[in-house]
């Protein structure tokens, strides 16, 4: 029984429960519309386009929540996979 | 000059209104002057938690309009010496109060009893600003469900939005066994996430339910837990310092004996 419970303990379902719930509020609390993270997600297009190519197809942006480092608090953060096709010449300069 | 705290939670069906019911018949057991407020217009409720259903005369739309003296529309418990209830208005909408008359109706209200506790509808819309409007204090209802944590969350900003700061969290219906099988949130992961100062904790109990049933709230109930659990919070409220109740209920010789036999 106590094997069982070892193994079950990360699927507990309050554990996923506490885990979309955490991610959830991120979002109500932040008050991230989608027009928002477009916008952003725009922005950051064009000035990383100076510098390199990038896959904007590939592009993935998102709310999401870390842990600081200096006591473990979660907080919120935004997550950007910028994929690069190639760096651009002037770049290199 | 009374203490005005509203009883909200956002999603609806979380339990409010026997949150109200309780806590005014538990402050009335204490000996305080108490006024409950059904500010949900239009889906009344807590005449029949309250078992006062049959002595309506006139309603908080009546005496926010004058129709009637403030004295007429309060329905006094007559198993209680110190309770009244303002009852809400069926046959209105919402929008037939202002958050300008509600203030002025919770200001005219401290000045007779100790405690006026409004039972606020679910929502955040107009309802909800009226109930709110002439608050000082707020209790924030939730249960163990990802849901009704969340719209608790959003409360909880809107609240501190209009100036109601520091809210105290009251949570409904845990079950101890499921909490113990790791099915439902405990205590700690809520305030963890909400991050607000717990008032109480309310066991899922059948007795609620008969309780209800016959109009009389648990809150007068001895042996149920639940009514523990009422007092409990009613002490709190007075500013005593009562510890959190023990939800482990009696199992049982059966289970008792199958843990035995297998261990835990």
């Amino acid at each position: 029984m106590d094997l069982l419970k070892i193994f079950s303990k990360n699927n507990n379902s309050k554990n996923v429960a506490k885990e979309r719930l955490k991610l959830v509020l991120i979002h109500d609390r932040a008050n991230v519309s989608p027009r928002f993270l477009e916008m952003v997600k725009g922005d950051i297009i064009r000035v990383i386009s100076d510098y390199m190519e990038i896959d904007e197809e590939g592009l993935d942006i998102k709310f999401t929540r870390t842990k600081r480092d200096s006591d473990n608090k979660p907080i919120p953060a935004l997550v950007a996979n910028i994929p690069i096709v190639r760096m651009k010449d002037n770049a290199m300069k | 000059m009374g203490e005005v705290i509203v009883i909200t939670s956002g999603k609806g069906g979380v339990g409010k209104t026997t949150t109200t019911a309780n806590i005014g018949t538990g402050l009335a057991m204490e000996g305080k002057k108490v006024v409950v407020v059904d500010a949900d217009i239009g889906l009344r409720n807590l005449d029949v938690v309250l078992g006062l259903e049959n002595r309506i005369v006139y309603d908080i739309v009546d005496v926010v309009e004058k129709v009637c003296r403030l004295k007429q529309g309060l329905i006094k418990d007559k198993r209680f010496q110190n309770l009244y209830l303002l009852p809400a208005a069926q046959t209105k909408d919402k929008t037939a109060v202002s958050p300008e008359q509600m203030q002025e109706l919770c200001e005219e209200l401290k000045e007779i009893f100790d405690y006026v506790i409004i039972d606020c509808p679910a929502g955040i819309e107009q309802g909800f600003q009226n109930a709110i409007a002439g608050a000082e204090k707020a209790i924030v209802v939730t249960t163990p469900e990802i849901s009704a944590v969340r719209d608790a969350d959003r409360i909880i900003g809107l609240l501190e939005a209009k100036g109601l700061y520091n809210p105290k969290l009251i949570i409904n219906r845990i079950r101890h066994d499921m909490v113990k099988k790791g099915d439902m949130m405990n205590i700690d992961d809520m305030i963890d996430i909400l991050a607000i100062e717990l008032l109480g904790v309310v066991p899922d109990d059948e007795s609620i339910v008969i309780s209800t049933n016959k109009g009389e709230p648990v809150v007068t109930d001895e042996k149920a837990l639940a009514g523990k659990a009422y007092r409990n919070i009613t002490q709190r409220i007075l500013g005593k310092e009562v510890p959190l109740l023990d939800l482990e209920v009696d199992e049982g010789v059966l289970s008792k004996l199958k843990k035995f036999i297998f261990g835990k």
